[in-house]
């Protein structure tokens, strides 16, 4: 049996207020614990919230950006359940009237783009954090998360493959990047991701069973758990099982979803209006004036790349993806640079450090004069190709502008004749064998004797010139 | 030296003394702890007092040079407002133990004006009553008679100002609970306009109904204390930028001419005494140039019902908090792995059963599949009861009606007929539906000499209104003055 998978996310992301969204506690991430935290947050008895209009502003503008319906009316609800991490036991969120609906992400594909439906965002308060240490009875509560604004984006179950799922979250996370409102980082838990994932056979309207799967704090575990997860389905459906409606986990060890709770188990959250922040309407002029200071968004910025700096279609979308990529690459165009060098710098050695150490792009701090130099320095001679890799990686290592690295650690390109002559001559003394090879014809053999002249030179000769002293002396002794 | 105790002055008496310095405010307040000492052991209105702390605080107030408009008056407050450092819990014994870090907005209101806060006042537990019996620390009595209870929840606040065991006081009225204790024990209480006053510290019950505000021995203090605390806080979002008129001010305003209105109640349970000085106190109104009719607040009689669904729904939410985990009361799991079980023994010991009665009909109205046949019906109806008012006041200037079907009853009486207790608040319940403004003066006594209270209803932010008339009927009756003759424990 073929079978159509189905899939909707549920995004979670904390606004990078100052402030929390109901106090005017700091909300940076990384404090020491429970050292922002008021009487509000703390849900301490008599305490009211006070709604952080930045939030709201900021709920709006990706709303806005995601081409959604903003509500005319501002409502909150509290929504019900008993943890440790939530201190008033209950949260304060939007339960019939988000913020935003009726939108929409565009995944560009192959010759076509697919359209995924956002059906709600909205804003609620984050909870705290519970921390346990191994081996000891107790837990720890460290609420200085408590009260950060969060921003829940739910798309519509338009989502087809696990390569989708991706796509969509590349796509919203970069959205986000460029609204400049959250520093969208999974490790911190600025942005998190729940799926529901069902399966039906292919041509049936109705949609299956839907699973809903938690703990996944990487967008390659969203993949890999919407792998298994319609692999589970899938196998069990073949065997003419019923799919049970859950919420599973995702174990990153195992690399399986496990059971977490039955939809009998599910809380009633006894949602309500929350009776301390009054309704109120927003003017249409108010979310005009946001609509109007919307920025260049990466749909736009992609095609602007495309027309403006003949890139292709490929080499927009993979800088446009993450918004520090794109401004490295235009602060360098900007700076005089020509477009394609720089796209291909960043694209190449770049983004291959980055993955390999597993890091964000913002947290190197290129500059994008430190690109234009090195682009520079290869163009007018000074570095071979080689160096400039070897330059390129000191760069991101130290930080430092490779113009500064050329300067104080003699990575200069050896192009004085003299001391190349003398490199030539004593490779020519050690390697007899391979000139005499070379001599006779054989191309290869100059190959290697270059290779051996640039070791010599810790790779600072000049390729081009070594390779033609070497050819001449060659030539001399056979005369 | 007045001829009368200081304890038993007005706020409006004491304050040119104080200001003159013919009394200094460590003799009032020495003359107050005195009486306290003498007395609260046999009417429990406060839960406890810790004279050192006050002399202390009075030592700081007088240090800080502040003379504000309550410069050295005490002024005690009911158990459910938040005083830094001090006890704070609401009479139960889930917060036990727990001290608030910060001041209510009004607690810090008066202190700016260099009042000394004597915290503390007896009440139901969490506001849970109309008799201050649901208290985890004991029931506090009526000054008029000590079988029989001062009403609720701010019984303690409202018994503390009848015996002069305080000189004004601060409760709060969720369905009555300044208005009705103020009539059962022949003092002055007003429940301000939803939003007139800040609810910031104020521990909550039922967010959308709750209004703090005084409990004096006349009409003029209960003015001055309004204007105290009234006003907007941008720490409470439902408190309103509407500017605060001086109310004192305005007490002498003429009343004639006044359009008073006089609705058809529900006749259920309304004792004849309760009518006899209701109507004598309408003619009162008559003589001093009001002009009264008849008039139809319909869907009223649906208050109560209203008022318990959207109440206790409130108060399930609002109650969530006291789980054993952050601070108060915490009753630990036998099996320390269970985080389900400490919640369970830690709410089954820290609640009193009127408190659990509350919290399980307030979480089955909001209960999935019952949400739009009792809540969503309830708050319909509230805003059919908000339209009533609405309608009337475009007829009349101020509502006139009884503030409790009854005198204060006895000690035991109701409190194990829930549904008795709770009609105790026909007549205030729809004040804190609609968000109306209301007060309760003295306006009489039954044949058992127990105090009546006559209950003033103005349209939002008309409190200037409700006191100039109050005010009026006041200097035309002596009923104020009178005074209870306390009992020894």
């Amino acid at each position: 049996m073929t079978c159509e998978i189905i899939i909707g996310l549920e995004v979670h992301v904390q606004l990078r207020t100052n402030t929390k969204l109901f106090c005017g506690c700091a909300a940076r991430f990384g404090a020491p614990p429970n050292s922002q935290t008021c009487p509000v947050c703390l849900g301490l008895p008599g305490a009211l919230p006070v709604l952080n209009e930045q939030a709201l502003a900021w709920g709006i503008r990706v709303g806005l950006a995601l081409d959604c319906t903003v509500a005319p009316l501002m409502k909150f609800d509290r929504k019900h359940y008993f943890y440790p991490d939530l201190p008033k036991n209950f949260q304060i969120s939007q339960y019939d009237r988000p913020l935003a609906s009726n939108g929409h992400v565009d995944l560009e594909g192959e010759g076509a783009t697919k359209r995924i439906r956002i059906r709600r965002v909205h804003l609620e308060e984050d909870a705290g954090k519970l921390l346990h240490e191994t081996g000891q009875p107790v837990s720890f509560v460290d609420m200085n998360r408590t009260g950060v604004p969060l921003l829940e984006i739910v798309s519509e179950p338009d989502l087809r493959t696990s390569e989708d799922a991706y796509q969509y979250l590349v796509e919203l996370k970069a959205l986000l990047q460029y609204l400049d409102v959250s520093t969208c980082n999974m490790e911190e838990g600025s942005l998190r991701c729940d799926t529901n994932i069902s399966l039906r056979p292919a041509g049936q309207e109705t949609l299956g069973v839907k699973v809903e799967v938690k703990n996944l704090n990487s967008f390659r575990a969203v993949k890999q758990a919407l792998e298994f997860e319609a692999g589970r389905q899938g196998a069990l459906l073949s065997r003419g099982e019923r799919i049970l409606q859950e919420t599973r986990l995702w174990n990153a060890h195992s690399l399986q979803t496990d059971s977490m709770r039955s939809k009998e188990e599910a809380a009633d959250y006894r949602y309500f209006p929350e009776p301390d922040l009054v309704p109120f309407t927003i003017e249409a002029a108010a979310v005009e004036q946001i609509r109007r200071k919307l920025p260049e968004l990466p749909a736009q910025r992609r095609l602007r790349y495309q027309q403006t700096y003949q890139l292709s279609a490929y080499d927009a979308q993979v800088l446009v993806q993450q918004r520090a990529l794109a401004e490295l690459f235009e602060g360098a165009v900007r700076l005089g640079a020509k477009p394609k060098p720089v796209a291909n710098w960043i694209m190449g050695g770049f983004m291959a450090y980055l993955n390999a150490k597993r890091l964000e792009p913002e947290s190197l701090q290129v500059q994008p004069e430190w690109v234009v130099h090195l682009i520079e320095l290869v163009d007018g001679g000074t570095l071979s190709g080689t160096m400039a890799k070897e330059v390129f990686l000191a760069m991101l290592e130290r930080r430092v502008d490779p113009a500064e690295l050329v300067r104080e650690g003699g990575l200069r390109q050896i192009s004085d004749a003299q001391t190349l002559e003398r490199i030539a001559h004593e490779v020519l003394e050690q390697h007899p064998k391979s000139a005499e090879d070379y001599a006779k014809g054989k191309a290869n053999a100059l190959m290697f004797l270059v290779g051996q002249a640039m070791k010599r030179s810790s790779g600072k000769a000049n390729p081009q010139q070594m390779t033609e002293i070497l050819k001449r002396k060659v030539g001399e002794k056979r005369a | 030296m007045p001829a009368r105790a200081p304890s038993a002055l007005t706020i409006h008496e004491l304050h040119p003394l104080l200001i003159s310095g013919q009394l200094s405010p460590a003799e009032l307040l020495e003359d107050l702890l005195a009486r306290i000492a003498g007395h609260n052991g046999a009417y429990g209105a406060y839960i406890d007092v810790a004279a050192d702390q006050l002399r202390e605080q009075l030592r700081r107030q007088l240090a800080s040079g502040r003379r504000g408009r309550l410069f050295g008056i005490p002024i005690t407050v009911k158990d459910n407002l938040c005083v830094a450092g001090e006890q704070t819990t609401c009479a139960s014994k889930i917060l036990a133990g727990f001290r608030a870090p910060y001041d209510a907005t009004v607690i810090e209101r008066l202190r700016q004006e260099g009042a000394v806060i004597v915290p503390r006042a007896n009440m139901d537990e969490f506001a849970f009553g109309s008799s201050t019996e649901n208290s985890a620390y004991g029931a506090t009595r009526n000054p008029w008679d000590r079988q029989r209870v001062p009403g609720g929840s701010s019984g303690g606040s409202a018994a503390a100002v009848a015996a002069d065991l305080a000189i004004g006081a601060l409760g709060s009225d969720t369905g009555g609970s300044i208005r009705q204790p103020a009539s059962f024990c022949n003092v002055v209480g007003l429940k301000p306009t939803y939003g007139r006053v800040s609810r910031y510290g104020l521990i909550a019950f039922a967010s959308s109904l709750d209004q703090i505000g005084p409990l004096t021995k006349d009409v003029r203090d209960a003015a001055h204390l309004l204007s105290v605390i009234a006003g907007h806080d941008p720490m409470d979002s439902t408190s309103a930028p509407v500017e605060v008129p001086d109310y004192v001010a305005q007490l002498e305003a003429p009343v004639n001419g006044l359009r008073v209105g006089l609705p058809r109640l529900p006749e259920e349970g309304i004792e004849p005494d309760v009518r006899r000085c209701v109507e004598a106190a309408v003619q009162v109104l008559q003589r001093l140039g009001a002009a009264v009719e008849r008039i139809e607040l319909p869907f009223i009689d649906h208050s109560i019902e209203t008022y318990y669904i959207v109440a206790t729904a409130e108060a399930s939410s609002n109650l969530a908090r006291y789980a054993g985990v952050h601070y108060g009361l915490r009753e630990p799991a036998e099996d320390r792995s269970s985080l389900i079980e400490m919640y369970l023994r830690t709410r089954t010991a820290g609640f009193g059963a009127e408190a659990k009665r509350r919290i399980l009909l307030g979480t089955y109205v909001l209960s999935h599949g019952y949400y739009d046949a009792y809540y969503l019906k309830a708050m319909q109806v509230r805003t059919l009861i908000k339209r009533s008012f609405e309608q009337a006041f475009s007829r009349c200037d101020i509502v006139v009606m009884p503030t409790s079907p009854t005198a204060a009853f006895r000690l035991g009486e109701r409190l194990t007929d829930p549904l008795q207790m709770y009609l105790s608040d026909i007549y205030t319940i729809s004040a804190n539906l609609a968000g109306v403004p209301a007060i309760s003066i003295p306006c009489g006594f039954s044949s058992s000499q127990l105090p009546v209270g006559l209950q003033l209803l103005a349209a939002p932010f008309r409190e200037e209104l409700l006191l100039r008339l109050a005010y009026a009927y006041e200097q035309a009756t002596e009923w104020h003055r009178r005074r209870p003759a306390l009992e020894q424990a």
